[in-house]
């Protein structure tokens, strides 16, 4: 588990930053992205993968979620 | 044009590489990549912020570096203790020449040396009671400090001494803010980490202090970040936005004090200079307080007038209009210096190995006075910076991760770069084999070289190195004798 932050970059597009390893990605897809339902597995462009467990969907962007490592694209 | 071509750079690395053993040759190959423009991600062309190798000579610093020397320390105001034996400090002091306004030793602290001076004694008891007596001390010498930071050396992690606890306790004693970094030299990999361990402790210790508390605002209030004031360089950016009608809330951190860095939080937008050692600060405000940042470029005109405009972009029109009135001002000024300088060193080619920003911001600069940036890298970047990087410069261009002391001469010798720019440790190597050299950590003794103002001193600069008549007489008299004999004869 690794604590990363999602943010919204000029293009609208989200972008995932993991702060520990300065690692900074597009996010390509988000599994759920409902109002009441957001998260879920992020394929970040890298080809890495995480999973975020879903939440309602924030009324702000960035924010920082807890998320689990799926597939590693770093190292 | 680069000064090789593609095939040729990698034969060039390949043989550089040649002479390492088998396994260090494999790990330095990751770090040194020939530019590819077409590429968005630099992610499997590069890679950084390893450990460097036992046994090569790197140009790293250390997270004390990186936290007193580059964050902490220019913050006026606050006294940064050096704690722990007293070379670090000593070592570290004032080299970077972040100018402020301020009697030194009264109301300003950063060209002061002030450490515990740790002794074998305080190795093997604890050094805890000597720190909360030299923060006592530090009252009564020096009481118009607004607060102190700790930042510790290398022995105060090995030991566990515990400098929360005093910190704390020093803090209820004093009434003022007491900050314990946790920023020993041993921590990562280079100065990078100690950059993102300030941020840390700034974010937790200073940034919400004033929370809830009333600040006449404007909505044009923008701060500084990133920004060390090296030469004066804070304040000829400063110059700029004020001109163009923002209202500069805070400078962080050159010249900068405890209650602009306390009043951040309500500007409306972060203005980020050196991307590596200020973006963890900037991202914790952007989610905290809904701040937006942006990253800009001060480094010659065309970067300026880009940079003024995307500014510009973030507020009304009276800023734009600004934006535009500040461009038109300083538009003849720069065009003079160009037309100065750029016939004198157009062509001339360049290479870089530098800090956190250099390496990609001072290339449009060199640009701008027809230079050619032939190769460049960082000591300490990640691979957000090299991200940033590939765009800026040319294609088929060097570009080369912690590199070493050998693979940086050998790649001097064969790109033969008519100017060098990069650390003091290397000046004088590159000196010692005739080619111009400016060191651009604190910009030679010069400075500033940020905003308009900045580009002519820069400008004057390059000029003063390239073409001084010294690089012509690095012959002995003996060995060039003959020919000119020859030619008397003739």
């Amino acid at each position: 588990m690794a604590n990363i932050m999602i943010r919204q970059n000029a293009a609208g597009g989200l972008v995932f930053y993991l702060p520990k390893r300065d690692l900074e990605a597009a996010i390509e897809s988000i599994e759920f992205d409902t109002a009441d339902k957001w998260g879920g597995v992020l394929m970040l462009e890298n080809g890495g993968s995480y999973y975020v467990d879903p939440i309602a969907k924030p009324a702000r962007l960035p924010i920082s979620v807890r998320a689990k490592r799926l597939g590693a694209a770093e190292d | 044009m680069a000064a090789l071509t593609r095939e040729e750079s990698a034969a060039l690395i390949a043989e550089v590489l040649e002479i390492y053993p088998e396994k260090a040759k494999k790990d330095r190959a990751k770090h040194l990549m020939i530019n590819d423009t077409s590429l968005e991600t630099s992610k499997k062309c590069i890679t950084s912020n390893r450990k460097s190798l036992p046994g090569v000579m790197t140009m790293r610093g250390c997270a004390y570096a990186g936290s007193k020397g580059v964050v902490w320390g220019p913050i006026k105001d606050i006294i940064s203790i050096s704690h722990g034996p007293v070379g670090c400090g000593q070592y570290a002091r004032a080299g970077r020449r972040n100018y402020y306004v301020g009697t030194t030793g009264v109301d300003a602290f950063c060209e002061l040396n002030i450490t515990s001076d740790f002794q074998e004694r305080d190795i093997v008891f604890g050094g805890d009671k000597k720190l909360a007596k030299l923060i006592e001390e530090i009252e009564i010498l020096f009481p118009l400090n607004k607060g102190i930071s700790v930042q510790s050396e290398c022995p105060i992690g090995l030991i566990g001494d515990d400098i929360e606890a005093v910190s704390k306790k020093a803090a209820a004693q004093i009434g003022k803010p007491v900050i314990p970094v946790r920023c020993e030299g041993f921590r990562g990999v280079s100065q990078s980490l100690g950059h993102h361990i300030a941020n840390d402790s700034v974010r937790d210790w200073i940034l919400s202090n004033r929370d809830g508390q009333a600040f006449e605002t404007t909505p044009y209030d923008v701060a500084i970040l990133g920004d060390y004031n090296i030469g004066g360089d804070a304040w000829a950016s400063r110059i700029l936005l004020e001109e163009m009608g923002l209202r500069v809330v805070a400078q962080w951190s050159g010249d900068g004090t405890l209650a602009e860095m306390e009043n951040t939080p309500k500007v409306k937008l972060n203005l980020l200079h050196c991307y590596r050692s200020m973006n963890y600060i900037s991202r914790h405000m952007e989610e905290k307080y809904g701040i937006p940042w942006m990253e800009y470029n001060f480094f010659g005109p065309t970067k300026i007038k880009e940079s003024l405009r995307k500014i510009a972009s973030f507020f009304d029109d009276k800023i734009k209009e600004g934006a535009e009135r500040v461009i038109e001002k300083y538009t003849p000024m720069m065009d003079a210096v160009i037309a100065k300088y750029k016939p004198r060193l157009e062509g001339k080619k360049v290479m870089l190995y530098v800090g956190g920003l250099r390496p990609r911001h001072v290339v449009g600069a060199y640009e701008d006075l027809g230079m050619e940036v032939v190769g460049t890298g960082y000591e300490f970047a990640h691979n957000d910076d090299y991200d940033r990087t590939i765009k800026e410069m040319g294609d088929a261009t060097l570009i080369y991760d912690d590199v070493t002391g050998y693979e940086f001469e050998e790649f001097v010798k064969a790109c033969k770069p008519d100017l060098i720019g990069s650390g003091i440790k290397e000046k004088y190597v590159f000196h010692k084999m005739g080619i111009p050299f400016r060191q651009l950590h604190s910009w030679d003794y010069s400075g500033p070289y940020h905003g308009c103002d900045g580009f002519a001193i820069f400008a004057k600069d390059m000029d003063l190195t390239l073409n001084n008549p010294c690089w012509n007489m690095m012959k002995a008299p003996w060995d060039k004798a003959p020919v000119e004999a020859e030619q008397k004869a003739a």
